[in-house]
């Protein structure tokens, strides 16, 4: 079977501008949230990208353009592709697309009227519009398309990618996802489903925690056919082992109670790796920081994992950033990649208080070295899951 | 009408034009839209201001006769 290779990395996140800094400085315990939000910060758009860039696009493609850019030059690809241009594609998630666009000519409309709504509102606001805009940036000319699959969005992007890739139609594809919804709408909506949490604070598999603190950003990674990459002397960062991803045809909210949906996800994404859960050194969690997500997914992987479950590190990128919603599975699987490129396992900051049934090593207090046994590989999961009920497991191996 | 000076018609266009990305240096009467990138998407925007800003609608048959800004301060000059 083709091996598709993980080339280049990207991010924009609450811990600022760079894929570096998203592993560097959650090891070293900071929080990129204030306020009770993961806002990104440092982004300046037109340090970027320029200023017809910028305003043709709205936060959330401005953050897959900045994290493609550095992507792209992670890979080496030096504004020159390396493949037939129709064979390199574009997928980028979204839970939402442009909601800050939506809700501002939304306001223009019925304030000033209906001529007020702005002719950029729709290619802004359209979910496609950050693997469109990625695609024009770079003049990749292969399959473009955005996935919608709330909270996994950035991990579906990437595992179809993978398949893209596996199955002969693209050569590479720049794939991951991007999120900007801290808006007034996107706030009262969440708030009023009563999954945010109300002291702002994230802290998986924590007792106290009490919902999910959102924030924004974007994560792009390439993926490139292993034989191709390697045919042209790439630097290969990682390996993207296999992808498992399953419904739990439950509840539009909810996860399954008993974690079964991504148990299955789980054991699929093993599966298409070839790979034993004996086989894994780590666990990038979903956790959220919701009572049920957190509860769900320790079932999940206590019933996928069996007893390896117990033995491995289990760590929550939300704890440093919070929930990126269609960009978080993206962004977590750049810091799976740099967590175990490094051999540094990041924390589950603020967790202090277990609670009975959630009994997995979550990483409290500090980052910890990685130490391979004899024969172990750098051999992680990254989950994600999404109102909807879905599941979304990526395998990756750093190189 | 005549409420507004052509001076002013100029300003409007001219700052539109440099908001949506072209460079200000390069913004003259003569100056090509076409070399100033701006396109389709910029001239809907544009169409927008300056009904807001004098009051004229400019229909797609109108703007697909704006070659250089000169034509689009004209055109809003004559209607305004």
């Amino acid at each position: 079977m083709v091996d598709v290779v993980v080339t280049g990395i990207g991010a924009v996140t609450p811990l600022g501008v760079g894929a570096g800094v998203l592993h560097e400085r959650w090891s070293q315990g900071i929080c990129g949230i204030a306020d009770g939000e993961g806002r990104c910060r440092d982004f300046e758009p037109t340090d970027h990208l320029s200023v017809k860039e910028a305003r043709r696009a709205d936060r959330f493609t401005q953050f897959a353009l900045v994290a493609s850019i550095e992507a792209l030059a992670s890979a080496g690809w030096d504004g020159e592709l390396p493949y037939e241009p129709t064979r390199v594609g574009s997928i980028i998630g979204t839970g939402i697309g442009g909601i800050g666009t939506i809700e501002a000519n939304d306001l223009a409309m019925f304030e000033q009227g209906a001529k007020h709504v702005s002719p950029l509102a729709v290619p802004l606001m359209m979910g496609n519009a950050a693997a469109a805009a990625v695609s024009m940036r770079h003049g990749l000319r292969g399959v473009c398309f955005g996935t919608v699959s709330a909270c996994s969005s950035g991990a579906d992007a990437i595992g179809t990618a993978i398949h893209s890739i596996r199955a002969g139609e693209t050569l590479a594809v720049v794939t991951g996802g991007a999120e900007a919804a801290l808006t007034p709408l996107s706030r009262a909506a969440f708030s009023a489903l009563d999954a945010l949490s109300k002291t702002g604070i994230s802290r998986p598999f924590d007792a106290r925690r009490d919902g999910f603190v959102m924030g924004e950003g974007g994560g792009v990674l390439v993926l490139e056919n292993g034989d191709a990459a390697r045919a042209r002397g790439a630097r290969i960062l990682a390996v993207a082992r296999g992808y498992g991803a399953t419904a739990d045809a439950h509840h539009l909210t909810a996860p399954d109670p008993g974690g079964g949906g991504a148990a299955a996800a789980i054991a699929r994404a093993l599966e298409d790796s070839g790979i034993a859960p004996a086989d894994l050194v780590y666990v990038n969690a979903h956790g959220t920081s919701t009572p049920l997500n957190d509860r769900a997914e320790t079932v999940a992987l206590k019933a996928a994992l069996g007893e390896r479950a117990m033995q491995i590190p289990v760590s929550s990128t939300k704890s440093a950033i919070g929930h990126l919603l269609g960009a978080a599975g993206a962004v977590e699987a750049i810091a799976t990649i740099l967590a175990l490129r490094a051999q540094v396992i990041p924390p589950t900051l603020g967790w202090a208080e277990p609670e009975e049934g959630l009994d997995l090593d979550y990483v409290p207090d500090h980052a910890r070295p990685l130490e391979l046994a004899d024969g172990e590989r750098p051999l992680a999961i990254s989950n994600s899951f999404g109102f909807g009920g879905h599941n979304a497991v990526l395998c990756l191996e750093a190189i | 009408m005549a409420q507004h000076t052509s001076e002013q018609i100029e300003k409007v266009i001219t700052d539109s034009l440099v908001s949506f990305g072209a460079n200000a240096e390069d913004v003259n009467r003569d100056a090509e839209l076409t070399a100033l990138d701006i396109d389709s998407l910029d001239l809907a925007e544009l169409s927008q201001i300056i009904e807001e800003q004098f009051g004229v609608e400019l229909s797609g048959a109108d703007v697909a006769e704006i070659t250089t800004v000169g034509d689009a301060i004209d055109l809003v000059a004559e209607r305004a």
